[in-house]
């Protein structure tokens, strides 16, 4: 069983990755760009798994790391520094730093008011970059000069080079992530969301270990975040916004949370149902918000455990 | 500084603390009783100001619309909850935060479908349109010390309610432990879903109340959410007294912020920081008290 079950995962995988390597083939700049904004958001997907699907953290507050990376990428931008070598790193230590705060305060805290101490500091943030006149207030502002520079060494300004610089990049990091929650972190952090307690009492700090994840999976997002600014060559406070912590909260539970590949699979349904729907109705809303409640109601592992033959109804 | 211009800034800081209070009464009974999270809490809220204009434009009356619409937003949120999220209680709170939040969607999509993008105005009835000078020459207008005293009263009777009334009695019984109530054999679903009912009407309420203030429209509960979640963790979920002190705070640190921040701290940093002032009290309430400042029981 234990066999079946690994393979058939890696077969998911295998074929996941081929059709994403088969993509820009098409020869459709609007496919491209498309499936690289699902990368990009996937890549923020997993890093909410970490803390969700492992940490058990339910945070409602992501979208202001996945922000905040592209505002660094952004601002950076602004002010002349075009290249990617700095702006990166900036997204992810701005967006790590960030979550060290908000978590070290947020984590001293449980259940529904966690989820709604994270809110709160999103949309602080969120207010925030709103009331910032220079950074075009509620409006964002453009990337000025266009995608982050890699002296000379890619260039991403081509839509086909970026769409597999970014899918290395989920590629990496969900392998990365994938051996973390296998590692001793990995199964601390779960044991914490299990049990704390009895954690504590075999002598793991779980706040230090929470907090871990929590900064890791806020420094992801701000990678995903300097991407995302890359891509849509725009930084606007919508990115912090409640909103689009809640549809990253879906699309993992979409997916199949705590699996990683899940995550991935939820974003790229979501923003293709989004797509579909949103070129159908402009009241799409109303179809996704009662579909939303019945996922909550009537399934249980998402898309994945679909695939995976492991779903049950809850 | 202006000193009459700080004082009617704290009058509108009272008042916006006054229609915070009411729509956190509701959300705060809900959690504390149910262990229910409610994002869509913030859209009882705008349902009530929109009932209140629809109601308007029926009655042409303002004083019948507002009644109206409280009672209407009472029958909807009963009906919400026998509907859609009694089925969400037993459920953990990750599957009733994302529950709700679908809920939002479609309540804010449903009502951009029947009431249209366009802001309705409702005016001011005549009665309370005028000023009054409180202080010598610090003209206040008549009609935000009205819903303010409206709401206040409407504070009194919930505290009537809750702590003198029999009915009270059992939703504050539900409250520190639910199972145990419903053994003795009260009808718990039904108190919940009266909870509830009372819960949506406060919201609605105070969004019918404030639709002449501000404009009606379909992004209106976004803010005052966000803003309810504050009052609550500062207050502590559960507590009714909590959610009035913490309302009045944060209304009050928000209302005043705005106003003396820019003037402290110039045209550039004092914005930034007044946009973050209630969160910063928030963070500061979480260090000094994690469970916040009149916790009921469990969180």
């Amino acid at each position: 069983m234990a066999r079946l079950f690994s393979d058939r995962r890696a077969l998911i995988i295998a074929i996941g990755l081929l059709v994403l390597m088969l993509v820009p083939l098409a020869g459709e700049v609007f496919y491209t760009r498309l499936a690289t904004r699902m990368l990009i958001v996937a890549l923020a997907a997993i890093s909410l798994d970490l803390i969700l699907g492992y940490g058990g953290m339910v945070s409602f507050g992501h979208a202001a790391f996945f922000g905040l990376g592209a505002y660094a990428a952004g601002i950076l931008a602004f002010y002349g520094i075009q290249s990617g070598f700095i702006a990166w790193p900036a997204s992810i230590v701005a967006a790590a730093l960030a979550a060290l705060v908000i978590g070290a305060l947020s984590l001293r805290t449980r259940g529904v008011y966690f989820i709604m101490i994270t809110l709160a500091f999103a949309q602080m943030l969120y207010f925030l970059f709103v009331s910032f006149r220079v950074y075009g207030r509620d409006e964002g502002m453009a990337m000025k000069g266009g995608r982050n520079v890699f002296a000379g060494i890619i260039d991403i300004s081509n839509h086909v080079v970026f769409y597999y610089l970014a899918l290395a990049i989920l590629v990496v990091v969900a392998w990365a992530l994938l051996r973390l929650v296998q590692a001793p972190f990995g199964y601390a952090l779960r044991g914490a969301a299990d049990n704390d307690r009895r954690m504590r009492a075999i002598g793991f700090p779980t706040y230090r270990y929470r907090l871990a994840g929590f900064v890791i999976a806020g420094g992801i997002a701000g990678l995903s975040g300097a991407l995302m600014a890359n891509q849509s060559l725009y930084v606007s406070p919508t990115s912090l916004s409640w909103v689009t912590s809640g549809d990253l909260l879906v699309m993992v539970l979409l997916g199949g949370m705590g699996t990683i590949i899940g995550p991935i699979l939820g974003s790229f349904a979501y923003l293709f149902l989004e797509e579909a729907l949103s070129s159908l109705t402009q009241h799409w809303w109303a179809i996704i918000g009662p579909l939303l409640l019945a996922l909550v109601l009537f399934t249980r592992g998402g898309i994945y455990g679909l695939l995976m033959g492991t779903s049950r109804r809850g | 500084m202006d000193i009459l211009l700080l004082f009617e800034q704290t009058l509108n800081g009272l008042q916006l603390g006054m229609m915070l209070f009411l729509i956190a009464a509701g959300l705060t009974l809900v959690l504390g009783i149910m262990n229910f999270i409610n994002l869509a809490h913030g859209s009882f809220y705008m349902v009530g100001a929109f009932f209140a204009a629809t109601l308007y434009e029926l009655t042409d009356s303002f004083v019948l619309a507002v009644p109206l619409a409280f009672v209407a937003s009472a029958c909807f949120g009963a009906a919400l909850e026998f509907v859609a999220l009694r089925a969400l209680y037993d459920r953990n709170h990750l599957d009733q935060v994302l529950g709700t939040y679908g809920l939002i969607l479609f309540l804010a999509q449903m009502a951009r479908i029947i009431w249209g993008a366009e802001p309705y105005d409702i005016p001011v009835p005549a009665f309370l349109s005028g000023q009054v000078e409180i202080l010598p020459d610090a003209p206040y207008p008549v009609y935000r010390l009205a819903i303010t005293a409206v709401a206040a009263l409407v504070g009194v009777a919930l505290w009537y309610l809750i702590s003198r009334t029999r009915l009270g009695m059992l939703i504050r019984a539900g409250a520190s432990n639910r199972e145990m109530v419903g053994a003795l054999g009260v009808d718990i679903r039904l108190l919940c879903t009266f909870v509830f009912g009372l819960g949506a009407a406060l919201a609605g309420l105070a969004g019918a109340m404030t639709g002449p203030i501000l404009t009606v429209n379909i992004t209106m509960w976004e803010s005052i959410l966000i803003l309810t979640f504050v009052v609550i963790i500062i207050g502590g979920i559960g507590s009714i007294r909590g959610a009035l002190v913490a309302a009045l705070l944060v209304g009050l640190v928000d209302t005043l912020g705005r106003f003396l921040l820019p003037e402290l701290f110039g045209p550039t940093t004092g914005p930034a920081l007044s946009s973050m002032s209630i969160y910063i009290l928030m963070a500061v309430t979480l260090c000094l008290r994690p469970q916040g400042l009149f916790s009921s029981a469990h969180g």
